[in-house]
């Protein structure tokens, strides 16, 4: 992060609204993306993350609000007066073009020989893996082969900025999880700054520098990958990304725990009063298994918070290869159910099993708390 | 972040961005606006012309003038008086004889019993108003300047009406019952031919699609024939079959082919095809997993046909009955041709025009014939955009399966059908070929000696050539890139959608209004374009026009099927639109640019309503020779030039698909894997 936030900034937006008629579709959005830096942007659909893209392109303007690239203002200009290379979903390849030609097509007329541009269009075939491609028609192809055409074709002209709306969506999974690795290769080693638009949670975990979480025409959170599956600042982020556990509590220990059943569970510093309804989010992964102390053969796991822990009852188990997915109940907790995810190790060691009764430690740290309100905005 | 109650207030007027246009989207716009100036003119302009000359009357004004008479002297001692009070006294000028037409001319001498050209008595003349214009000889006075003349050239002067806008020529249309029966007529004929038409191709499109009879390609080919000929040629062949001189008279019992029977027989003929194609797409799409659902109900066959090969195929079938409607409603060459005394509006406004040049007439019939005409294409496109709509659901299609009684039955009736359409053309291919019907059945070729008879000889049929190969070249040019305008720019909605409404608004329009309206607007003497009246330019820019909106839609199918990214991806890519559009756009829509200019160049061979008004000696036309041989009374060299339309058509469809088969292989082969 240090190191990132001396870069300079690339692309700064600032308050950019877009209506649709009576609709908004983004809401006073500002954003900066520093040189050489990959970002997604997150959401559901519907939530403006690709109205923001085509905004930046100047396929869509924006109704207000300003963009700045490389320090100028690109607000009005039209998407040829921009610097911008695009990938789209559906590729868009020329269909009767070939390979070569569909790469070649921007750098043909504009000035450059044409031993040049057959130098360049090698070159990026060889970049992008597929040298032996240049003669065959876009449906010749496989789905990942066209994208990886359509992506030398954004970057032949070594555009300064990349852009991708849903580029892997419509491939199957295995050939898009192959491709997260090559796009992500690729921009790092074109050092080109990048905007993916994606709302594969997953997607966007593997490949950002940073990701920008939106929801409803409004960023909920700016973050690396790690910060806003850690920390999320919202409940809509904590529950769009990844799993979560989420109680319905009250807010007690003058913003440092909640109280939920009858137990006191202390949590992260949050800024509700105490009694106040509130969420508290737990993610499955940090739940920290200690058996059954009675049962347990091996020595029991050092209880590092011995207030944060609860009596459960395993209710189902699931195994999902490299870990078990656990439900457990607490009458302490109420009704609803936990989730937890424990290794395959520590299932083995404490001879969890469905029925069994165990110690779970929620570790403070882990527990968020937000309002009780669906939309964190109010 | 900040708050997002604040939304509405933020965007004010002031703060928002105003997009900088692109060169391209100025090249866009600019070229855009042009083609619908050219809409414009060739379309809006003309038929408002039309319109107002409906709407328009002339009448004479007698109170306008008043008239002093010299004694023998010449001392005018008598007061003078308007025209309006002499005939008021002694009732000159009927009261209904007033109305007359925007040529009208009254002359003066009229109003005065006594007038003899020998006589010394002068005459003082001196309008009441500004509009009061009268002519002496050609040349024209206005104005409230006195005037005196002598009786030698007082006998020259007339008085011009004053033109006004009223009802009163439809007032007129609706009194004269000669006139308002060919409502009745028109309506009766297209409806009869509609049920007809529509029950025929209905069968045979069944046949195609549903059973597994032998020789489908080949009674497909033979259905679509009567598209190649002129509508008034199967009027040819009924005369040979069944007129005065007809070897099949007697199997019509007493009546005469000439009338209802002729027009509806031959109305059957034209239409089929367009009924059939439409019919069969709406077959070929309807869902076999229906037909499967209702077998495994144990459905009788007859319970299925209705409740599953009938809803299907509704809108086929309603859109179908209005296109064929439409089309015999606004039919003129065929009751020219078999009409005999049976009045058809087409015909009607034919007769206005050419007939007694009473050209306010002629636009009043137009404006009746709009009608119909509007209300079969509104219905028709609601009825397209529903079809649609059923077309984007998944289906499987359905095979039929082999069922020797079904299949035999089902081969009958389309040889039935296809010995009708061989058997019309084949008997104006024989009229053509003999001497002298029938009188010398021997075979030669004197009918094809066009330039011996009335019609425009062998020139008709180069102009013809021509006028097809330039409505083609041209029309396909302003179609397709005015259908790539309206589908691609980016903005500019209001434009855009104006665009598209110029477009689909010639289907609406009568070829024979069209032509009409043509003469008011380009003939006017005032109109800067007045000097393409009489030449070739004239029918291009009408048969482009009258043929826009099918070959529009063609062009927006195919370019709707294109990714609606490559524009943004262009730009990005810093690459103008019309390299795009020569690069990628063209080639990939090539098949849909050649059945463009195909079904231009057909139509453009066949149309006789709309340029039958505009053609000039020099711009005769083989469909107009057609119709005006057989007006003459040389009929086998009308049957003969009307099969020469076939021919040549024919031979265009044959290079149409030799072509495509080559331009397909040449630059559409990234269509196979």
């Amino acid at each position: 992060m240090g190191q990132a936030s001396t870069a300079e900034t690339y692309l700064k937006i600032e308050n950019v609204w877009k209506a649709f008629g009576d609709f908004y579709a983004l809401k006073d959005i500002s954003l900066e993306v520093r040189r050489s830096e990959f970002v997604c942007f997150l959401g559901p659909s519907g939530c403006g993350k690709t109205t923001l893209l085509r905004a930046i392109a100047g396929l869509d303007i924006q109704t207000t609000g300003s963009v700045f690239q490389d320090g100028q203002d690109i607000s009005a200009l039209p998407p040829s007066e921009r610097d911008f290379g695009i990938v789209f979903q559906s590729y868009a390849l020329f269909p009767n073009l070939t390979v070569e030609k569909n790469i070649a097509f921007g750098l043909e007329n504009s000035g450059i020989a044409r031993p040049d541009i057959e130098k360049r269009v090698a070159e990026l075939l060889e970049l992008v893996g597929l040298p032996e491609q240049a003669k065959k028609y876009p449906a010749q192809l496989s789905g990942g082969q066209q994208q990886r055409i359509a992506l030398a074709r954004a970057i032949a002209m070594s555009p300064g900025l990349l852009l991708l709306d849903e580029p892997l969506s419509a491939l199957d999974a295995k050939v898009r999880v192959h491709l997260r690795h090559e796009v992500k290769d690729l921009q790092r080693k074109l050092g080109v700054t990048t905007i993916m638009v994606t709302h594969d949670q997953e997607e966007a975990l593997a490949m950002a520098d940073r990701i920008v979480v939106m929801n409803h025409g409004v960023i909920e959170q700016v973050g690396s990958p790690t910060d806003v599956y850690r920390e999320p600042v919202s409940l809509f982020v904590a529950d769009f990304i990844g799993e979560t556990n989420q109680l319905d509590c009250e807010a007690g220990m003058k913003g440092k725990g909640i109280r939920v059943g009858k137990q006191t569970l202390a949590s992260a510093p949050h800024t509700h009063t105490d009694g106040q309804q509130v969420i508290a989010v737990i993610r499955p992964e940090d739940i920290i298994p200690h058996g059954d102390g009675a049962r347990s053969t091996g020595a029991p796991e050092e209880i590092s918070e011995p207030g944060n822990t609860v009596e459960t009852t395993v209710d189902e188990m699931e195994f999902l290869g490299s870990f078990w997915r656990t439900r457990l109940s607490s009458p302490d907790l109420g009704t609803g159910q936990i989730v937890a995810d424990f290794s395959v190790n520590a299932v083995r060691r404490m001879e969890i099993q469905v029925g069994g009764r165990m110690r779970i430690e929620i570790p403070s740290q882990r527990l968020k708390v937000f309002a009780a309100t669906a939309e964190p905005e109010k | 972040m900040s708050s997002t109650d604040a939304l509405g207030p933020n965007v004010s007027a002031d703060s928002r961005i105003k997009p900088k246009l692109g060169s391209d989207d100025w090249i866009m716009r600019g070229y855009m606006i042009v083609l619908a100036v050219y809409l414009v003119v060739a379309l809006a302009l003309p038929l408002y012309a039309m319109l107002s000359k409906a709407f328009e009357t002339s009448r004479f004004d007698l109170a306008q003038f008043e008239v002093q008479v010299s004694d023998e002297s010449g001392a005018f001692n008598q007061p003078a008086a308007t025209l309006k009070q002499l005939n008021d006294k002694s009732n000159f000028v009927a009261e209904g004889d007033l109305a007359t037409s925007s040529d009208g001319r009254l002359a003066l001498t009229n109003f005065f019993p006594d007038f003899s050209f020998r006589s010394p008595v002068k005459y003082r003349l001196r309008g009441l108003d500004d509009n009061a214009v009268y002519l002496v000889g050609s040349e024209r006075f206005a104005g409230t300047k006195p005037a005196e003349f002598d009786s030698n050239t007082f006998r020259k002067v007339v008085i011009r009406p004053i033109q006004s806008h009223g009802l009163a020529n439809f007032a007129t249309y609706f009194s004269t019952p000669a006139l308002f029966q060919s409502i009745q007529n028109s309506v009766f004929i297209a409806l009869v031919s509609t049920v007809i038409t529509v029950t025929l191709a209905f069968g045979f499109a069944y046949a195609l699609c549903r059973s597994c009879m032998p020789f489908k390609g080949v009674f497909r080919i033979i259905a679509m024939a009567p598209i190649l000929v002129p509508s008034l040629l199967p009027g040819i062949a009924l005369v040979y079959l069944f007129g005065n001189q007809g070897f099949l008279k007697q199997f019509l019992m007493g009546e005469s082919i000439y009338g209802p029977i002729g027009i509806v027989v031959g109305s059957v003929f034209f239409t089929f095809p367009h009924a059939m194609i439409i019919i069969l797409i709406a077959l070929s799409i309807s869902d076999a997993r229906l037909y499967e659902a209702a077998v495994s109900l144990r459905a009788s066959k007859w319970r299925t046909f209705w409740t599953v090969t009938i809803p299907g195929a509704r809108y086929g079938l309603i859109s179908a009955a209005f296109v064929v409607f439409n089309l015999v409603i606004t039919d003129f060459g065929l009751p020219k041709v078999i009409g005999g005394q049976y009045n058809m509006l087409a015909v009607d406004i034919y007769k206005q025009v050419i007939g007694q040049q009473n050209f306010q007439m002629g636009a009043v019939v137009s404006v009746v014939l709009l009608i119909p005409a509007l209300i079969a294409y509104v219905v028709d496109r609601l009825v397209q955009r529903k079809q649609v709509a059923l077309l984007s659901a998944r289906s499987v299609v359905y095979q039929p399966k082999p069922s020797r009684r079904f299949d035999l039955s089902c081969l009958a009736y389309c040889a039935l059908v296809a010995l009708f359409i061989i058997s019309i053309l084949g008997i104006c291919q024989y009229a053509a070929l003999v001497k002298f019907w029938p009188y010398d059945l021997s075979l030669g070729l004197s009918n094809y000696d066009f330039d011996r008879m009335d019609g425009g000889g062998w020139a008709a049929y180069r102009n013809s050539i021509m006028l097809g190969l330039m409505t083609a070249v041209i029309g396909t040019v302003i179609v397709f890139t005015g259908a790539y305008m309206v589908e691609k720019t980016k903005g500019f909605t209001r434009g855009r959608a104006s665009f598209q409404f110029l477009a689909m608004l010639p289907m609406a329009i009568p070829g024979m209004v069209l032509g009409l309206a043509y003469i008011f607007f380009f003939n006017n003497p005032a109109n800067p374009l007045n000097f393409i009246y009489g030449t070739m330019a004239i029918l291009v820019i009408c048969t482009v026009t009258h043929f826009y909106t099918v070959s529009h839609l063609t062009a927006v199918t195919a370019l709707k099927q294109i990714d609606g990214e490559f524009e943004p991806v262009a730009a990005s890519l810093k690459q103008p639109f019309y390299r795009l559009f020569s690069r990628v756009t063209v080639p990939v829509c090539l098949p849909a640019i050649l059945d463009i200019m195909i079904y231009l160049f057909v139509n453009a061979m066949t149309t006789v309503s709309a340029v039958v008004f505009l053609y000039s000696s020099k711009t005769t036309l083989a469909s107009v020779a057609v119709l005006n041989m057989d007006d003459a009374g040389d009929i086998a060299p009308a049957a003969a030039m009307g099969m020469m339309i076939f021919y040549t058509n024919v031979a265009a469809r044959l290079v149409h698909a030799v072509v495509s088969r080559y331009v397909l292989g040449k630059t559409q082969g990234w269509r196979q894997r």
